[in-house]
């Protein structure tokens, strides 16, 4: 693989969170019967116009301050024409010569999505443009006695098309930056995110070079909605373009479809049959004007970016670059552990950290939730965490109060520690008549350590914390049991 | 194409004109998407002029132009894309009027060329036009190129005199294009402005020659796309037999649309082609900027123009139809106005040969309506030509 260099870009397709479509007042929802959602403008019946929804300019206004775009003060919308049945008005109103996105660049972290010990290489993948364009309807090729079914309702959804320059190297690298804006979409909520139903779609731009050496023919791999099946995709397709090279066979620019079902890329058409789209300015709409007044009333809108949050994490709470990274992984996770740094102070944010990727985590990911869905919520873990820090319960314990918080035992940790008596014992009287009873009846444990056998010391420890059911401070227990032992 | 086709909502111009009690009496014919300056290319077949009938009524908004001639209703409405309210006006002997672009809203008019279309009124008189713009104009939010400004009341300056306006007469639309009897009807008329109390200066249009061909870019260009929803899918024609989606299309579009709609979407289509589109297309907006400049220097020194609306008078059916530039030729001092999206308006100004009326185009600078209507209605005042009517609906 060494002496191929691969080269990939990316155009992705988010459909906008608006609740009317981006040129007519329909709703945008998912899910509706077929053509319901489709009023006379998405239908493009004789006579109709489109009057452009200011919500999906403000999401790509949001999306160019979050990568550090131009938003262009001035950007035309374009018509994109073609024939195809679910394109009613026979041209698709998209931005051609002047996006409403200029450059900018998203921050990817390659190879340590999953391994805290693993080297993360850091990325800066940039950005070609982002513009705004309508969806399409859908054509439905089943249950019509041979004929093709057209539905209307996503005919207009508004869509944010992001281009990237050929800058990622694998499809590592592609997985990382597609995962990357797939979260950042969502973070600064202008997009579901929800690739089964279509928000969130990849085209791959795949070729393959000698490292230096110019860049190859491309093809492009459309419709990836799986990161799995982009990773498929284009290692299928980087494998095939070296062996057709290798063999002695020229790649010929092209559109290609994934298979997931046999992992395979298939050509659907060639540049030869690539449509002339005639682009010209559309003459129903005005160009769209941003002023910076307008940018500058979104940008206070705008939530904490999660690289920005990451930064701040680890100068005021000291949390590692790998845990920061975890705990802004997606806009509820970040907003969880800040309402419960925010409910527990900042002396524990680490613990909170912890908890979070620990315990929760693991009990989010067994019950498949997520963690908006958390029945515990981040004030509850923050005082959970307080007893731990007070000294009110062990490390141990605290699991069992999280189990109680969970299955809703009770409405705060201090209700249930109290309810069930689970307050650590520190009052060193207390502890110490328990170990003294503890020696009494373990003669043989106590011999044991005499004549060296330093194991015999932990059974006592354990003996003394079970007789206090757990509640015992074990650093007590263990000071206290040296000093009698003479330890 | 539409043959059959009943729209589920009204337009803005029907909406606004319903509101103001008006009664809509039933559609008029004329050309094909608005296609054609003689009627000859309708579907339908063609509208006779009731002046003659066997001349032409202009066109597009032919059926229109007749039906208020041969007094079958007191006004209709037209649209205007390069000339299709005031060509057909001049011929039939009416005033009509075609607003600044963005006045009246487009939504509900089926688009021929989106940049250059506007609704306006055709009547007897001036004032009538004025009373009907009253009604039509006014801003829409459901089209983007509506303008937002405050109503107007067009009649406002119906009754000033025209002591002190100040006449532009463009040297291009006085040249050798123009027929003589056409030009005695023209030139009399403003000798009667002068008696009004007007002044007459010489202006000058120097790119207005370059109108038609910058025209016959643009508006093929956006209606090629304007009218692919024309498709066969979910309403309108779909051919009876075809093989395949494709076939669906190019056997839908073939038997839909008539000669004169494909030869413009086949131009269109062709200026917007990779290759060409700088060449056609990108020269073509230029070139309309030059024009919109023209007008901007002329009014300097004029309140507003005068001129021909049309070469000639209605001419007799098939005398053009074989050769479309010389058909195109009969809009080349209306398309001006479309191209710098200005007001304009035709009303009669005497008869020429054949006893045809000759109209008088006035063009207004951009909102210029009211004193555009001013000056009609003044000398409408002055001379009867408007309320002349075809002797055999005597």
């Amino acid at each position: 693989m060494s002496q191929w260099e691969v080269v990939i870009g990316l155009e992705t397709h988010a459909q906008l969170r608006t609740k009317s479509k981006i040129f007519s007042g329909s709703s945008t929802a998912f899910g509706a019967d077929p053509n319901v959602q489709a009023n006379a403008v998405d239908i493009a019946l004789p006579g109709v116009l489109p009057v452009l929804n200011r919500e999906a300019v403000v999401c790509a206004i949001k999306f160019g301050l979050a990568v550090g775009a131009t938003i262009a003060p001035r950007s035309v919308f374009a018509r994109k024409n073609y024939f195809y049945p679910d394109l009613p008005k026979g041209y698709q109103i998209s931005q051609f010569e002047v996006p409403v996105v200029q450059g900018g660049g998203l921050a990817i972290k390659v190879g340590a999505a999953n391994d805290p010990n693993a080297t993360a290489i850091d990325k800066q993948v940039r950005l070609t443009r982002a513009h705004l364009e309508e969806d399409a309807g859908k054509s439905l090729h089943e249950d019509f006695h041979g004929r093709s079914g057209i539905d209307l309702n996503r005919a207009g959804t508004p869509l944010l098309e992001i281009v990237t320059e050929p800058d990622m190297r694998s499809s590592a690298e592609a997985v990382a930056y597609a995962r990357a804006l797939h979260a950042l979409v969502q973070w600064i909520g202008i997009c579901d995110g929800n690739m089964q139903e279509g928000s969130f779609r990849c085209d791959a731009n795949v070729s393959v070079r000698r490292p230096g050496g110019p860049l190859g023919t491309r093809r492009e791999i459309k419709n990836l909605n799986s990161f799995r099946f982009m990773q498929q995709a284009i290692d299928f397709e980087v494998q095939w373009q070296i062996n057709e090279i290798t063999e002695g066979r020229a790649i010929q620019q092209a559109t290609v479809l994934f298979d997931p079902d046999t992992g395979t890329t298939r050509a659907m058409r060639s540049k030869e049959d690539a449509h002339d789209y005639r682009y010209f300015p559309d003459p129903d709409l005005l160009p769209l004007e941003i002023g910076p007044d307008w940018i500058a009333e979104v940008k206070s809108g705008m939530p904490e970016l999660p690289q920005a949050m990451q930064a701040r994490f680890h100068a005021e709470y000291g949390l590692s670059a790998y845990d920061a990274t975890i705990v802004t992984a997606s806009f509820s996770m970040a907003d969880y552990f800040v309402t419960a740094v925010a409910s527990a102070g900042a002396a524990n944010a680490k613990t909170i950290a912890n908890w979070i990727m620990g315990e929760l985590a693991a009990r989010l990911n067994k019950s498949d939730m997520p963690i908006e869905a958390s029945p515990i919520a981040a004030a509850q873990l923050a005082g959970l965490i307080q007893r731990i820090a007070d000294n009110t319960i062990s490390n141990n314990i605290a699991k069992k109060v999280f189990e109680a918080l969970w299955n809703g035992e009770g409405s705060s940790a201090d209700e249930i520690i109290d309810k069930q008596g689970l307050k650590q014992i520190t009052d060193s009287g207390a502890i110490e008549k328990i170990i003294d009873e503890v020696l009494a009846t373990n003669q043989k444990s106590v011999e044991e350590f005499r004549s060296g056998k330093e194991k015999a010391f932990n059974a006592l420890v354990g003996q003394a914390m079970k007789a206090t059911r757990g509640k015992a401070n074990p650093q007590q227990v263990t000071d206290l049991l040296k000093k009698k032992l003479g330890a | 194409m539409l043959e059959n086709f009943v729209s589920p909502y009204d337009a803005h111009v029907v909406e606004r004109l319903a509101g103001a009690g008006m009664v809509t009496l039933g559609k008029l014919n004329m050309d094909e998407f608005a296609m054609g300056s003689s009627n000859e290319t309708s579907y339908f077949g063609p509208v006779k002029n009731p002046w003659d009938t066997a001349r032409v009524p202009g066109g597009s908004s032919g059926g229109s132009a007749a039906a208020v001639a041969a007094r079958l209703t007191p006004a209709a409405t037209g649209t205007d894309t390069g000339g299709s309210i005031r060509q057909p006006a001049a011929l039939c002997g009416l005033t009509g009027l075609k607003p600044t672009y963005g006045a009246v809203s487009r939504y509900g008019m089926i688009a021929f060329a989106s940049s250059l279309d506007q609704a306006g009124p055709m009547a007897k008189s001036a004032e009538d036009c004025a009373l009907l713009l009253n009604a039509m104009a006014g801003f829409d939010a459901r089209d983007s190129t509506s303008l937002e400004r405050p109503a107007e009341d067009y009649t406002r300056d119906l009754e000033q005199p025209l002591a002190g306006l100040r006449i532009g007469m463009p040297r291009e639309f006085f040249g050798d294009g123009m027929d003589a009897d056409v030009r005695a009807a023209v030139e009399a008329a403003l000798a009667e402005y002068r008696k009004l109390g007007a002044t007459t200066v010489e202006v000058s249009l120097p790119n207005s020659g370059l109108s038609v061909p910058a025209y016959y870019v643009i508006a093929p260009a956006e209606a090629s796309s304007n009218l692919s929803r024309f498709d066969g899918v979910r309403y309108g024609y779909r051919a009876p037999e075809y093989t395949d989606l494709n076939d669906m299309y190019s056997k839908s579009r073939a038997q839909g649309f008539g000669a004169e709609v494909k030869r413009r979407i086949l131009i269109g289509t062709y200026v917007l082609s990779h290759g060409y589109y700088d060449a056609y297309y990108l020269k073509a907006q230029k070139i309309r900027r030059l024009i919109a400049a023209d007008f901007v220097e002329a009014f300097k020194q004029c309140d507003v123009i005068m001129g021909p609306t049309s070469p000639s008078v209605a001419f007799a059916f098939g005398a053009k139809s074989a050769d479309p530039v010389q058909m195109y030729l009969s809009d080349i001092y209306t398309i001006s106005t479309n191209l710098a999206g200005l007001p304009g308006m035709s009303l009669p100004c005497g008869f020429g040969q054949g006893g045809m009326p000759v109209g008088l185009q006035i063009i207004g600078s951009w909102f210029g309506e009211a004193k555009m209507l001013q000056a009609a209605h003044q000398y409408q005042k002055a001379a009867d030509w408007h309320t002349r009517m075809p002797e055999n609906l005597k």
